[in-house]
């Protein structure tokens, strides 16, 4: 039995979507933004989308850290490697995203010594074993990753490794979160919060949507059944003219979060005034950069960055995708120009990116269920 | 990058602060455990790992949970191969 047909059989997701047909009310439509690109991708993996009534609509968040990437910090970061005695480094889902002159991966054919690091620890090893050379670490992700970066920038001031720096790209989720419900073509009347992020800042920094903004947010796990609880909790709530912050992943989301982590990205970064963000435009205090007292492992100290702004390409709308304004499937590049083997935007890069999501389930749907077998 | 990987922890190294020996997808793999000082797992335990790093103490029940979402989502063998790739072992 394939395991699609096995989960929308079982009780608890029948029981789930029958709760979700009662809660809705059919002469009303929703819009629920996912955050987290973790659950887009399970929510195509799954078809979650058909086990809902037509009027819950599910709109992708920003929550994919490659996709949010303006493609001038590419090229800067690429800029930088461009002095033969550096190594870039970076984790394997920045490989394959386009630089104006091409990708990191393009860059290595080309002669650059571009190579792919699975946690921030291996390029700290890699400067100690090549101390002749620089290993910079190109660092992105929202607070999944930034307490790791933190960590080993720490690690790098007390052993006094000196040639390694880290090129900061870590973003917050939360001035994203505002930054959406600030703009004017957004409708979203709640929030699925994202589960891991949410292990590292718990669920006290979302209190203000619930308060001022007066949306619902349910923090939830990535499992079919996590997700459509976290929708019968936030109808719940709508129908009882509530906004509050629920915690459906409370088997690892703590309420307080991870306070090593924070207290690590606390003592090693600071907010930026304002940070780009792919699509989104600039959006202030959203992105952490390197404090003082480690400016020489901070890559932007240390090489001269060029500061390049590179405007998306017209006929692409990452932008409008990003934001929940359009589907994947309405932007005009979309499984034209644009698909995962030749990416146009780094939406159709990444899996957690809602545009390679859509065109790997929903585009090819006549596929996509016959292929997932029952784990053991 | 969102998803995280479930690791046991099979044994703390002594002399080696932030270091643990784990089994992660099959594999034995050092992980740093510096994330986890104001909790600090034991032998037995299981462990979320975000690249490379111990991010958050599960129960075992919610480990296998999640290997089987990692399996479901087809991240599996990203897991596998971002485990096998932690470089830590050769130190």
């Amino acid at each position: 039995m394939k395991f699609v047909d096995e989960f929308r059989a079982s009780d608890v997701i029948e029981k789930a979507t029958a709760e979700i047909r009662r809660l809705a009310d059919p002469t009303r439509v929703y819009r629920f933004m996912e955050v987290c690109g973790g659950h887009t991708h399970a929510i195509y993996r799954f078809g979650l989308k058909d086990l809902l009534p037509p009027n819950i609509e599910l709109v992708h968040g920003p929550g994919c850290p490659v996709c949010v990437l303006p493609m001038g910090r590419i090229d800067d970061g690429l800029s930088m490697a461009k002095d033969p005695n550096v190594i870039f480094t970076a984790f394997g889902d920045m490989m394959r995203v386009p630089g104006t002159h091409g990708s990191p991966l393009e860059h290595k054919a080309r002669g650059m010594d571009v190579r792919i690091v699975y946690s921030p620890s291996d390029a700290l090893r890699l400067a100690q074993k090549n101390p002749d050379r620089h290993v910079m670490f190109f660092a992105i992700g929202f607070e999944t990753t930034a307490p790791s970066t933190a960590l080993i920038l720490m690690r790098a001031r007390q052993q006094g490794v000196r040639n390694f720096s880290v090129f900061c790209n870590h973003v917050t989720i939360i001035p994203a979160i505002r930054a959406i419900l600030d703009s004017p073509d957004m409708r979203i009347d709640a929030f699925i919060g994202p589960g891991h992020v949410s292990t590292v800042i718990g669920c006290r920094p979302y209190e203000w949507i619930a308060r001022n903004e007066g949306k619902p947010i349910v923090v939830s796990g990535f499992e079919p059944v996590d997700i459509l609880q976290s929708i019968v909790m936030l109808l719940q709530q709508l129908r009882a003219g509530e906004a509050k912050v629920e915690n459906q992943y409370k088997r690892v989301v703590p309420w307080e979060g991870n306070r090593a982590a924070l207290k690590a990205m606390a003592e090693v970064f600071e907010l930026r005034p304002y940070f780009e963000w792919r699509g989104m435009g600039f959006i202030s205090q959203s992105a952490l950069r390197i404090r003082e007292g480690y400016a020489e492992w901070d890559a932007e100290q240390r090489f001269c960055v060029p500061g390049i702004r590179v405007t998306d390409p017209k006929a692409a709308q990452c932008g409008e995708v990003l934001k929940g304004v359009l589907k994947p499937s309405q932007c005009k590049l979309f499984a034209k120009e644009c698909t995962p083997e030749t990416p146009v935007g780094a939406l159709m890069v990444s899996s957690e990116g809602s545009c390679a999501a859509y065109y790997n389930y929903e585009h090819r749907k006549t596929a996509a269920f016959t292929t997932i077998s029952v784990p053991a | 990058m969102c998803l995280a990987i479930p690791a046991k922890i099979v044994e703390l190294l002594p002399g080696e602060a932030h270091h643990a020996m784990v089994e992660v997808v099959g594999v034995r793999r050092r992980v740093d455990m510096g994330l986890l000082e104001d909790d600090p797992p034991r032998e037995g335990d299981w462990v979320l790992v975000h690249v490379g790093f111990a991010m958050s103490k599960i129960s075992e029940a919610e480990a296998l949970d999640q290997i089987r979402v990692l399996t479901l989502l087809g991240e599996n063998e990203a897991a596998y191969e971002e485990a096998r790739g932690y470089n830590l072992n050769d130190s």
